[in-house]
């Protein structure tokens, strides 16, 4: 089962390794992980993505939170997530296909970042389930290259993760 | 002042009279500086290991952080195998490296090693000190951070540019480690949640048959006071047997009526029966680990309260029904305010019937009735009833740990040390050597093989140079004896690589380094050889042949 940790960390130098060191050298498999620095600039959240049980999901929490330089985790649960994951997608296209790329950019809610004669890169910001149909729905065209940025995830409503 | 001098002042304050160390040219700012402390000693070690384990005997005996230095490069990985035991064990140590110049850092220069990378499995905490300003907040972090909450090693790695830097600091301000210092992301839980301790009284008011485990949490202190003080109180106030781990041996003393022995597969009968028998299991500072839990086979397990400061070991091998969190001390105490007075006549009766079968079965296993080599046994029950009461043990790994873990008995006040976690071969000498140095009147003996010996005898100059007494026994088979082991039981007594022929004579090897031995060979020799090595006042080697066939259980 897929999980959704946001953890808040002290933004120093080291603190990714000591982090990705853990879940590798105890066995937990990370499905992504994205880090951005928040509104306070001397902290960072990741948003990790990490599969495995309850018991794995349980010791996961409880060695990052021993951890110096983790302040805080949470783990949210399905129902209470907004999460986003932006995917730059490149497309082989032939001006004549053009605007049917634009045409599917338009019903998925994608922008179109670039154009070249023989390419067009699209962009869209949406949850997991979504980016997947939109991949599905470019395949016939020619997928060249897509780059994910990984999860990142708050959770719904009033309450927030504070230091 | 410098940087360098800064630190020196630092490490005063917090209370450190000596160091462990070998230095090289990324740490010589700092010997500068410590050659003109009139505080604090520096114990040359042999070998930058020896420096960590030194510390880490030092810190087990005390209860307190001890520190070990290191250059760049080799001198900082050689301190990793002693970082990582220590991590393993729990043991508050701090280990300051040198570091190549910082802007020479990731060019890969003489004697550069990424440190912090590659202690970074194995530390509590590490910090590379970028900006020399923040020396005085980083030892007292790493201080606190070692010794508080579950105890570990922190490493603190300094670019020698940076020991040079000249910082404003006073001394007289300096904010020791006994201040908490504010850090966002380590706030370790002290006293244990209230509703939680409430349940513990309550399940051990209702429990017939219930068993104290400890483990190594029991030598966490609290202002110089141990925890098994405290379970001492606890076990004989409700009247509940103990058991405990390897990493628990000396928390209770062996003569007491409660005691019942080390679990595990190494473990006594007794204790693994108590185990499988009680209805409820108090889990003391013990994470029960691989060797420790196999004990535990009955069906319908017991219900079982936890207590930890780690929240991480809670539930991680074992289910508990009460977990506890906090401060083993704290926690104790709060038990030890409601704790009900009791008695558990019939079980205890039980438990001693056991102990007695089981002991008379091994009075009368058939001895080894050679006469040309020492019964391990035979020489374990004259040591016990030779030693001060006081006396620290620290134990080696292989057949000579297995040995001295189940007839080795330390009265109240002993203590025994060994690497539980880790098993590091090497350990017992250095740390015997760390151990006597904080207690200089107390007698400390490394108890090793031959095999392991051989790790560490270049500490015997230590000891001579610093005057260190320790007294060292080597339990000599000729051969790794735990490995020989293994391949007889499990790879069809195909012994390989564990002949350790070419091994010097010890006692030369002794006589080298000025120190006097003997050699133990003949059964009716064993009271004189070991009086012998108790009346000495200088260090002492004594080896004593151990028939090749010898099994780790005897």
């Amino acid at each position: 089962m897929k999980h959704t940790l946001s953890v808040l960390v002290e933004n120093n130098a080291g603190v990714l390794s000591r982090i990705s060191g853990l879940f590798a050298r105890r066995g937990f498999n990370i499905h992504s992980l994205a880090v951005g620095v928040t509104e306070n600039e001397a902290i960072s959240r990741i948003t990790i993505v990490a599969q495995g049980d309850d018991y794995t999901l349980e010791q996961i929490a409880k060695q990052l939170n021993k951890l110096v330089d983790v302040i805080k985790i949470r783990s949210v649960k399905e129902e209470e997530l907004l999460s986003r994951e932006l995917m730059l997608i490149k497309v082989g296209c032939a001006p004549d296909k053009r605007h049917e790329l634009v045409a599917i950019a338009e019903i998925s809610g994608a922008k179109v970042s670039d154009v070249s004669a023989q390419s067009v890169t699209l962009e869209l910001s949406a949850n997991a389930q979504r980016l997947a149909a939109f991949e599905a729905l470019l395949n016939p065209y020619g997928i060249r290259e897509i780059a994910r940025t990984g999860v990142i995830a708050l959770q719904k409503g009033a309450n927030s993760l504070n230091t | 002042m410098t940087t360098a001098k800064a630190l020196v002042k630092c490490l005063e304050k917090e209370g450190i009279t000596t160091i462990f160390g070998y230095p090289g040219a990324m740490i010589c700012p700092f010997y500068d500086e410590l050659s003109r402390s009139n505080v604090i000693e520096h114990v040359l070690v042999r070998h930058e290991a020896n420096a960590g384990h030194a510390a880490s005997g030092l810190a087990r005996l005390t209860g307190k952080a001890a520190v070990c230095v290191a250059t760049s490069g080799p001198g900082a990985l050689n301190l990793i195998t002693a970082i990582a035991t220590a991590y393993m064990d729990s043991i508050p140590i701090v280990a300051i490296t040198g570091q190549v110049s910082s802007e020479q850092i990731g060019k890969d220069v003489f004697q550069e090693a990424d440190i912090m990378g590659a202690a970074e499995p194995f530390v509590k905490h590490s910090y590379l000190v970028k900006d020399a300003a923040q020396l005085p907040r980083i030892i007292a972090e790493a201080f606190y951070i070692a010794t508080t909450g579950r105890p570990g090693p922190v490493l603190i790695d300094i670019p020698v540019d940076v020991q040079f830097v000249e910082i404003d600091f006073n001394p007289e301000n300096y904010q020791d480690s006994n201040t908490p210092p504010d850090i966002r992301g380590y706030k370790p839980s002290v006293a244990g949640n209230k509703l939680q301790i409430k349940r513990v009284i309550e399940a051990i008011e209702q429990s017939r048959k219930p068993l104290i485990c400890a483990g190594g949490g029991m030598f966490a202190a609290k202002r110089g006071k141990f925890a098994f003080e405290a379970m001492r109180e606890m076990a004989q106030h409700a009247d509940i047997p103990v058991i405990h781990t390897m990493m628990g041996i000396s928390s209770f003393p062996t003569d007491h009526r409660l005691y019942c022995g080390m679990i595990g597969m190494h473990g006594k009968a007794t204790a693994n029966r108590a185990l499988n028998e009680c209805d409820l299991l108090i889990l003391l500072g013990a994470r029960v680990n691989d060797r420790a839990i196999p004990a535990l086979t009955k069906d319908t397990p017991p219900k079982i309260i936890h207590v930890d400061i780690d929240p991480a070991e809670i539930g991680k091998n074992l289910n508990a029904a009460i977990p506890v969190v906090g401060e083993i001390c704290m926690v104790l105490a709060q038990i030890l305010e409601t704790l009900p007075q009791k008695k558990h006549n019939e079980w205890n009766a039980y438990l001693n019937k056991i102990k007695s079968t089981v002991s008379g079965n091994e009075k009368t296993a058939e001895n080894n009735a050679r006469t040309d080599v020492i019964n391990p046994r035979e020489f374990y029950k004259t040591l016990n009833r030779l030693l001060p009461r006081d006396t620290v043990i620290t134990a080696d790994v292989g057949q000579n740990q297995i040995w001295t873990a189940n007839h080795l008995s330390l009265g109240e006040g002993g203590r025994f040390i060994t690497s539980g976690g880790m098993g590091t071969m090497g350990y017992s000498v250095p740390a015997a050597i760390g151990a006597k140095r904080s207690a200089p009147e107390r007698e400390v003996i490394a108890i090793c093989g031959d095999g392991s010996f051989q790790m560490q005898f270049m500490e015997l100059a230590t000891a001579v140079q610093h005057d260190i007494n320790i007294k060292v026994i080597i339990m000599k088979n000729d051969r790794l004896g735990m490995v020989r082991e293994v391949q007889k039981l499990r790879y069809d007594n195909n012994q390989t690589a564990v002949f350790l022929d070419g091994s010097p004579d010890f006692i030369k090897l002794a006589e080298a380094y000025g120190i006097q031995g003997e050699r133990l060979c003949e059964p009716s020799n064993i009271d004189k050889a070991l009086i012998t090595l108790l009346a000495s006042k200088q260090p002492y080697v004594l080896v004593v042949d151990v028939d090749a066939e010898e099994r780790s259980l005897l």
